[in-house]
């Protein structure tokens, strides 16, 4: 954490009361005050008095921000962690033991790895899914975004305002909004099969098509649940692991690339807007092609960039929960249920709040392994960056 | 010379792939547009057609209740959503750089523990959030009530980190003016800081208005989803995704979509730069 004395301008620092802030900075935390340089008795009063003064206001400044994050974000956290250890059905106070409700233990976390029956089904469908899923928007997101960067940065290119904004709109409407566009787009007498039909292809009923797309690459090459895919995987087939994302949630998948990658574009944007002309000037004359000058200059210029779109999306694609609360609500045959919607449904349709919260905090983990994990294979040992580091910019 | 005389043909290939990008990012809002005044019919025989055939105005009529029984609760939905919008706005702005200034320039003891818990909330993914919102909301007795859809928005941590790193980049010594003057500490933050910080919190403005106009899940588990606190977006979901009766009527849902599109997207245009400065300092939404 940058400490706020090194961000003060030069001219501050050479000034009486900068010159004793610094002082007073290597001794404690740094006293900002702004009088001028009396020694001796007036700074003692200054520090009793408006470091005081500072100290409460300080306080006062902050207290609304921890209030509301306290009330509504930390300790909500360690109800819903005491709630995921309870069989709360939600009809009484969670706290207040008996009347119906009971510490149960570790048994709602247990229940969605080792115990056989539907909750472990669903979740363990629900991971699946979302797994195919993180798979092919994470990297399809990235390479597109950056791919429209590069164009949108393209000199050549007249208009780059107006193709930059096109690009970026669809990331400031509303999920659901668009949504309801591609629920009419991928509807049965919609745009997408319409068009297919002018080439003369029968499209296929998008969302109420639950056949993975791996079984049907399968089923193209005469494999079909064969003997070798029997094994029981947490409570699975491998067969049904092995499905790939349904066509239903293919398109939940096209409709997230197609948002998400506007907002992507503009964090390449700004990445690609600081590289050094020099560096682009020496590529050219070294005579490198465009894809030479992309892999071997422009990708590790913008690493940073880079780090920090993949990570956005792995923490943001293991949560998708609007798109599946409308597109389907794990509608066909289960196959768009995520774990944040199955969470949801657990919760406030099931009623099992503790195995709905127990779901959330589990996927929580996953982001936050993931994160770590993507973190270490993606960093260099000598230039680790904290995880949320913004390198990219200025 | 190879590289300038295939220059052209780059030329040709970069603006059709700029182009065929453009028509996959725009052609949805287009058809958007055009099936809101299209009959359920027309929207399902001609789905790719620009032009409504014949063109009708029926959902409109609607969506402003001007139909009768068959009217949607449009205007409740309206009415809602930009009373929620405001209040949200106006506290995290206020709330957030009031915040975000005490963490940047004044020392109070903890200022860097509270500090580390902004940076630790802000990576506390939504999806962990819902059922605690819902259990706090339950406890505190306001479920199904504006003061529940309000104040857990009130203040973003987001919001907090940038105008705190905002504040940082900013020099001091004006303030410092201001203070030796004998102006409050409060006063000074008020009358000399605040205007100073305008490109910061026109972001921080777009980005509340953009987050809580849109905002969904938060909306769902705190109320009960009857009309009364329906905002355009829940509304919106309650139209699409339940209801026998309403599973075709395209037109209609496309029109609802529209509504809640235009706001954000005249703000949109009117202040883009802001938006992509918003879309680099905030994180993304989910």
């Amino acid at each position: 954490m940058a400490r706020i004395d090194d961000q003060r301008p030069v001219e501050d620092v050479v000034s009486p009361a900068g010159a004793r802030s610094t002082q007073a900075a290597s001794a404690s935390a740094g006293t900002p005050t702004g009088q001028p340089g009396v020694p001796g008795a007036a700074r003692v009063r200054a520090r009793g008095g408006i470091r005081g003064r500072e100290g409460i206001a300080g306080w006062v400044f902050v207290t609304p921000m921890i209030v509301v994050l306290g009330l509504f974000l930390v300790i909500p956290i360690g109800m819903a962690l005491w709630v995921s250890f309870t069989n709360w059905q939600g009809s009484t106070n969670p706290f207040a033991i008996g009347n119906g409700t009971d510490v149960v233990g570790l048994k709602n976390y247990t229940d969605l790895f080792a115990r056989d029956g539907l909750t472990r089904d669903n979740f363990m469908q629900s991971i699946g899914n979302t797994f195919y899923y993180v798979l092919l928007v994470v990297p399809l997101q990235t390479i597109l975004a950056l791919g429209l960067a590069l164009l949108v940065n393209s000199t050549r290119l007249k208009g780059r305002g107006f193709f930059r904004t096109a690009f970026y709109f669809p990331s400031v409407t509303s999920s659901i909004a668009i949504a309801t566009v591609f629920l009419f787009l991928f509807s049965n007498t919609g745009v997408v099969n319409a068009f297919l039909g002018y080439f003369g292809v029968d499209g296929p009923q998008w969302f109420n098509d639950s056949r993975g797309l791996l079984h049907l690459a399968f089923n193209a090459v005469g494999v079909d649940d064969p003997g070798w895919a029997q094994g029981q995987i947490l409570g699975r087939s491998l067969w049904d692991w092995l499905s790939g994302p349904s066509v239903a949630m293919f398109v939940i998948i096209f409709l997230v690339i197609w948002t998400t990658s506007g907002t992507f574009m503009l964090m390449f944007i700004a990445a690609l807007q600081d590289l050094p002309v020099d560096v682009d000037e020496a590529a050219a004359l070294d005579g490198t092609t465009g894809w030479q000058k992309l892999r071997y200059v422009t990708l590790p210029m913008i690493k940073p960039a880079l780090f920090l779109v993949i990570t956005l999306g792995l923490i943001g694609t293991w949560q998708v929960f609007d798109q599946i609360y409308v597109m389907g609500k794990g509608k066909p045959a289960g196959t768009t249920l995520s774990p944040a919607y199955l969470s949801y449904q657990q919760s406030f349709g099931n009623f099992h709040y503790g195995s709905g919260a127990a779901m959330a905090f589990v996927v929580f983990v996953i982001i936050i392994v993931l994160t770590r994990v993507q973190r270490y294979v993606l960093t260099d040992k000598d230039e680790r960056k904290p995880l949320f580091g913004r390198g990219g910019r200025k | 010379m190879n590289a300038r005389r295939s220059k052209p043909v780059r030329t040709i290939v970069l603006y059709v792939a700029v182009l065929a990008f453009a028509v996959l990012f725009i052609y949805p809002f287009l058809i958007q547009i055009a099936t809101s005044f299209k009959t359920d019919p027309d929207a399902a025989n001609n789905p790719l057609s620009l032009v409504p055939n014949p063109v009708t105005a029926q959902v409109w009529q609607r969506i402003f209740g001007q139909s009768g029984s068959s009217a949607v609760p449009v205007s409740t939905w309206v009415k809602n959503s930009v009373v929620i919008t405001l209040v949200v706005t106006a506290g995290r702005v206020f709330l957030d750089s009031l915040a975000g200034y005490a963490l940047s320039r004044l020392q109070f003891r903890g200022r860097k523990a509270v500090f580390a818990g902004v940076l630790a909330v802000m990576a506390v993914p939504g999806v962990a959030l819902l059922i605690p919102k819902f259990l706090m909301v339950n406890y505190l007795g306001i479920y199904d009530t504006y003061a529940a859809m309000i104040l857990p928005l009130v203040v973003d941590a987001a919001g907090v980190f940038i105008m705190k790193q905002f504040f940082d980049s900013v020099p001091v010594s004006i303030e410092e003016a201001a203070r030796m003057d004998g102006a409050s500490i409060f006063r000074t933050f008020w009358s000399v800081v605040l205007p100073m910080a305008k490109p910061a919190l026109i972001t921080l403005t777009i980005l509340s208005f953009q987050g809580s106009w849109n905002e969904f899940s938060h909306f769902l588990v705190v109320t009960r989803g009857t009309t009364e606190h329906q905002t355009l977006i829940t509304g919106l979901a309650s139209l699409i995704s339940g209801g026998e009766g309403a599973s075709t009527q395209y037109p209609l849902k496309l029109g609802v979509a529209l509504v809640t599109t235009i706001p954000v997207a005249l703000l949109f245009f009117a202040l883009q730069r802001y938006f992509i400065r918003g879309a680099n300092d905030g994180g993304v939404k989910g």
